[in-house]
């Protein structure tokens, strides 16, 4: 049934294997080393964006003993936000992990196109060096939040951060969207294209329908930003008033715009804003799919119900956007609308969960580093996804709105559960990326301390957001809001523990990558693809094209009680 | 990796760990009254939907636990027998049974709790008493309307940090009469109120927690809230929305008064320009 | 399984590595291509609904007519229209192996672009001059207010489709060259006319949003 055809990459592949330090390191065309490249710098700027949460919840348990003004928390905020959003989960889970292993997952030699997934990480650096840069400026780096809403981030003197740091947040912002775009168009592309004989679109993993859907999703949905953020910089720049309504008073002063409206800003922010979401969640799902399935020696349950699942998640995310601007002043009839569709998306979500438990019905489990993290992840996610029930309910977001309880479900979402699907797949593939397994009891002890910090901390967020606490506040001055803040030093200790253990995970992997005990081919006997390559893989990742003859996961099949079969295997 | 991992002690620590982490939020949730007094009618209301999801959501989340944790407690060794398949019927059972249920459990509550209170607060009633409040870096104002009970238009050119905070002019007629109240929201019992929101710089959000009421305050646009206070009593305005760098002192007072004092303050307060 | 057949490849050379077939049967540069225009597409929808709700919103709004020339709006369309059309024709040559049209028509495109550029252009100098309008300074119409979105807007949205427009131009003149030497093949001829017919589509959305409605 498989037509051949070559896939006619000449030009893209037409290279020989490179030799030189920059050729095979710095500026390499090769799929493994350019993830590599994304995790690095994504735990670089890990370290800056958590390393500002540190300090902020210093000043939130102990006020005034951070050395942190209330410029400082603003921007903090605003900048943690950012640069974890789409400098740490966006680089390390989407880029590295995607890059690393969806030519490996589908049997291509690398991308379509290496040479715009080299550009694509070169395009990001510079973007990621501005981010950073703008702590520096005048003013300091942009405070509006990482939303960014307008008429604050449009207006430089609406806030201190407002000024050139907002400029340098817009321009990095515009950078990562490029190569974000650039990078997705590559994953599309290599997908659709270049997968092996006999790896149909249903053999494919599930991650890598995950890589897909959110490739798609980014494509469909970043444009809205990279045109929210065109029009704020003419905004704040060209004089313009898209977002800037008439006879507005700063400091006093009557300013100049005429006939603008805020609102339109949410909504574009939004129409990417919330396939975001998806984008930096459903690959660490997809991950923990394959990890379960390899760890618990068994088939996903569900797969084609999930991959369904996925689709529905993706379809749906994309019009369900004003749940995020229930009381923003849109129409109270779109809140009804927002509110009814979007609950539907607890279905597939739900569809998504139950098969994520049900792949440990009747498994033998190998409790592995990967396999915790994505166990842990189980319950991150339906934790989370729980809280998600509140927050979509309009009336309920009345309460919920911009308190404590957003900020705990958000953190679940597209931070514990994306960072505990990156932690998964980074422990799985590490044999594969440098030959080595990383260090089981660093690596165990990391789980502990992120498990235990992060769900204290998002948990207890959840109960001081019922108690109204409101976000982005340096202090908490109402006298309301007194026993909800009254939890905030506890809060603090578990964040502590939750950022020491991402040090043991940093000397981890760093020192495994040279020190680490030699693995071999196929450590955890799973069963997709890229366990058939060596480990690590050279460049084009396979002298002979594999062909595929089976399903994702074989386990359970196989003659001779070893219970696994390869993707490959007759 | 060890093989050999029947004896491992995640098979105990993890079950314990998800067990224990259950029991901790559903104690938290059951043992302690987390959310400010309500004093207001729809914040009765809202309260009843966040009580309806906690229960069906609490359902869900100790389920989906107690599954988790059954699962990788009896999971067998590694040395067992191959997995046998769970057999369709069962997993289309699994699978789709929870997921029904979940999509029925939060629609129902939406569509039979939550959009009706939803309906009372954006409410648009001319027997309701109509009070503005203005948002700015970082203060609220409160603007009644006055005896003739019309707001005086907002004449931004004649705001004055000092004179004029409230942007009117003394020449309109309807604004003479209109009062205005730095700080400070003055509010009858049981009486319903429609909110109408001014900002004048920045986005920021009018938030009661104890009236379970949060409504963006826009520049450019009016937004509205409606809510009927219930208690007598002083609560607090907070600001929602980050505003600049002191968002977290924008706050006022809420003062409401039985019925028959709000309407004696109103008659005996000075106008704006009287 | 009938996957064995591809055995005798000994060390996979460059380009023979065997696929799947892909949906459509497209080749990965054009789903590329059809990906990024997807989501060029999107960003043109937001500006245009941006447009849109500011439009709305606004209390009041220009006549089109009155500040344009309608005939000359008209012309401009016609010629990108008919640009798409010499694309189409190069695109069939270039499909025949017929090196010379290939080129020939995919010049005229860009002289076609290059003659709805001379338009925009004019277009501006119109507006800029003869309006005195400016990026936050409406049109001055006799009898009308001063609306300083309908300049704003019309700025960046022609703005943006011309810089498409512009970009195009490069790309079929270098395409052009190419396709005369035989260097791109059929398939650079056919992704600069799939880029091309997007940026003429647009331009239908744009007239039809901004200049008749």
């Amino acid at each position: 049934m498989a037509l051949t055809h070559s896939h006619g990459t000449d030009a893209a592949h037409g290279h020989d294997h490179p030799s030189g330090f920059w050729s095979k390191y710095i500026f390499s065309f090769d799929h493994k080393v350019i993830g590599v490249q994304y995790l690095i710098l994504a735990c670089i700027m890990g370290l800056i964006g958590a390393g500002l949460s540190v300090w902020f919840r210093t000043q939130l348990a102990w006020p005034g003993k951070a050395g942190m003004s209330p410029e400082n928390y603003v921007m903090a905020v605003t900048m943690h936000g950012t640069i974890m959003i789409f400098f740490v989960v966006s680089l390390s889970l989407s880029s590295g992990l995607g890059n690393f292993c969806i030519p490996l997952q589908i049997g291509a030699r690398d991308m379509a196109y290496p040479l715009l997934n080299m550009l694509s990480f070169w395009t990001i650096v510079p973007g990621a060096a501005i981010m950073v840069a703008s702590f520096f400026v005048e003013g300091g780096g942009a405070a509006g939040g990482w939303t960014s809403y307008p008429p604050l981030s449009a207006l430089p003197k609406a806030a201190p951060g407002s000024g050139t740091g907002q400029t340098l947040w817009l321009l990095a912002m515009a950078i990562f969207v490029v190569s974000f775009t650039l990078g997705g168009l590559n994953y599309v592309a290599t997908i659709l294209n270049l997968r092996a004989r006999g790896m149909t679109l249903m053999r494919m993993p599930i991650t890598i329908w995950t890589y897909f859907i959110s490739a798609v999703l980014g494509l469909l949905s970043f444009p809205a930003l990279t045109a929210a953020a065109i029009m704020l910089l003419l905004d704040r720049h060209g004089g313009t008033s898209f977002f800037l309504p008439s006879k507005l008073i700063l400091s006093g002063q009557l300013q100049t715009n005429t006939g603008g409206t805020p609102l339109l800003f949410q909504h574009l922010f939004w129409f990417l804003g919330h396939p975001e979401v998806y984008i930096l969640v459903l690959p660490a799902v997809g991950i923990a799919f394959d990890v379960l399935a390899a760890n618990a020696r068994r088939p996903v349950m569900g797969y084609k119900a999930s991959v369904f699942a996925l689709w529905a998640i993706a379809f749906l995310g994309m019009i369900v956007w004003g749940h995020h601007m229930f009381i923003s002043g849109m129409n109270p009839y779109l809140g009804k609308y927002f509110s009814i569709s979007t609950l539907i998306i607890t279905a597939p979500f739900a569809l998504l969960g139950v098969c994520l438990l049900g792949t440990l019905w009747r498994a033998r489990i190998r409790f592995n580093t990967p396999m915790l993290f994505a166990l842990g992840l189980i319950s991150a996610v339906g934790t989370g996804g729980i809280g998600g029930l509140f927050l979509a309910t309009a009336t309920a977001d009345l309460h919920f709105h911009d308190t404590y309880f957003v900020v705990g479900h958000f953190h679940l979402m597209i931070g514990v559960t994306s960072l505990m699907g990156t932690f998964a797949g980074i422990y799985y593939w590490f044999p594969k990326m440098f030959g080595r397994t990383m260090n089981e009891t660093l690596g165990k002890l990391h789980f502990v301390g992120t498990m235990v910090g992060t769900f204290v901390v998002f948990t207890v967020q959840h109960f001081q957001g019922m108690g109204g606490m409101t976000r982005r506040y340096y202090e908490y001055v109402n006298e309301y809001v007194k026993p909800a803040a009254a939890l905030n030093p506890l809060v603090t200790i578990f964040a502590f523990i939750a950022f020491g253990s991402q040090l043991i995970f940093l000397v981890n992997f760093f020192w495994s990558m040279f020190a680490g005990a030699k693995a071999s081919k196929n450590p955890w006997e799973a069963t997709t693809l890229e366990w058939t390559a060596e480990s690590p893989a050279g460049h084009g990742n396979w002298n002979e094209p594999p062909v595929v003859r089976g399903d994702p996961y074989r386990y359970g099949e196989g003659a001779d009680g070893k219970g696994w079969k390869l993707q490959t295997d007759a | 990796m060890s093989r050999r991992d029947r004896g491992s002690v995640w098979r105990f620590l993890l079950p314990v760990g998800f067990l224990a982490f259950t029991a901790a939020t559903v104690a938290a949730v059951l043992f302690k009254d987390w959310m400010p007094p309500v004093a207001s009618e729809h914040g009765k209301g809202v309260d009843g939907m966040i009580t309806y999801i906690l229960c069906a959501a609490g359902l869900i989340f100790v389920a989906g636990h107690l599954l988790l944790a059954k699962f990788i407690f009896t999971s067998g060794a590694d040395d067992a027998p191959a997995y046998k398949p769970i057999g369709n019927k069962a997993e289309m059972l699994f699978t789709i049974g929870p997921t029904i249920f979940i999509l029925l459990i939060s629609e129902i509550g939406v569509l039979f709790i939550g959009n009706p209170i939803w309906g009372q607060v954006f409410k648009e009633d001319p027997e309701d008493f109509q009070i503005e409040v203005i948002a700015k870096q970082f203060e609220w104002i409160a603007h009644y309307p006055g005896r003739d009970g019309k707001f005086g238009p907002f004449r931004m050119e004649k705001y004055d940090e000092v004179d004029n905070i409230a942007a009117l002019w003394k020449k309109d007629k309807e604004s003479r009469d209109d009062l205005v109240v730095r700080g400070k929201l003055i509010l009858p019992a049981g009486k319903a109120c429609q909110i109408r929101i001014k900002s004048f710089d920045v986005l920021h959000s009018f938030n009661i927690p104890a009236f379970r009421t949060k409504q963006d305050a826009v520049p450019g646009i009016y937004t509205k809230t409606r809510f009927v206070a219930t208690t007598p009593g002083d609560y607090e305005i907070a600001c929602a929305e980050i505003c600049g760098v002191n968002h977290y002192k924008m706050k006022a007072k809420v003062q409401v008064l039985p019925l028959e004092k709000y309407m004696k303050w109103l008659e005996e307060e000075p106008g704006f320009f009287e | 399984m009938s996957g064995e057949a591809a055995a005798g490849h000994g060390h996979a050379a460059h380009g023979e590595w065997e696929c799947e077939p892909t949906p459509f049967k497209a080749s990965w540069p054009k789903v590329m291509m059809w990906w990024f225009l997807i989501g060029d597409a999107v960003l043109f929808g937001s500006l245009l609904v941006a447009y849109g709700f500011n439009r709305v919103a606004a209390p009041a709004w220009l006549p089109q007519d009155k500040v344009f020339s309608m005939n000359f709006i008209t012309v401009m369309t016609f010629t990108l229209i008919t640009s798409s059309a010499t694309m189409a024709t190069a695109v069939a040559a270039s499909r025949a192996g017929d090196r010379k049209n290939a080129c020939l028509f995919t010049m005229l495109t860009a002289v076609g672009g290059i003659a709805f550029l001379g338009m925009q252009v004019y277009e501006w100098w119109h507006m800029i001059g003869h309006h005195g309008a400016r990026l936050t300074v409406g049109p001055k119409l006799e009898g009308f207010p001063d609306v300083p979105a309908f300049s704003a807007y019309f700025f960046m949205i022609t703005g943006f489709h011309g810089s498409h427009v512009l970009s195009g131009v490069f790309i079929l003149l270098y395409t052009g060259f190419n396709a005369l030497r035989g260097r791109n093949g059929p398939e650079g001829v056919e992704l600069a006319g799939l880029y091309w017919h997007f940026v003429d589509l647009v331009w239908v959305f744009v007239f039809g949003t901004y200049y008749l409605i």
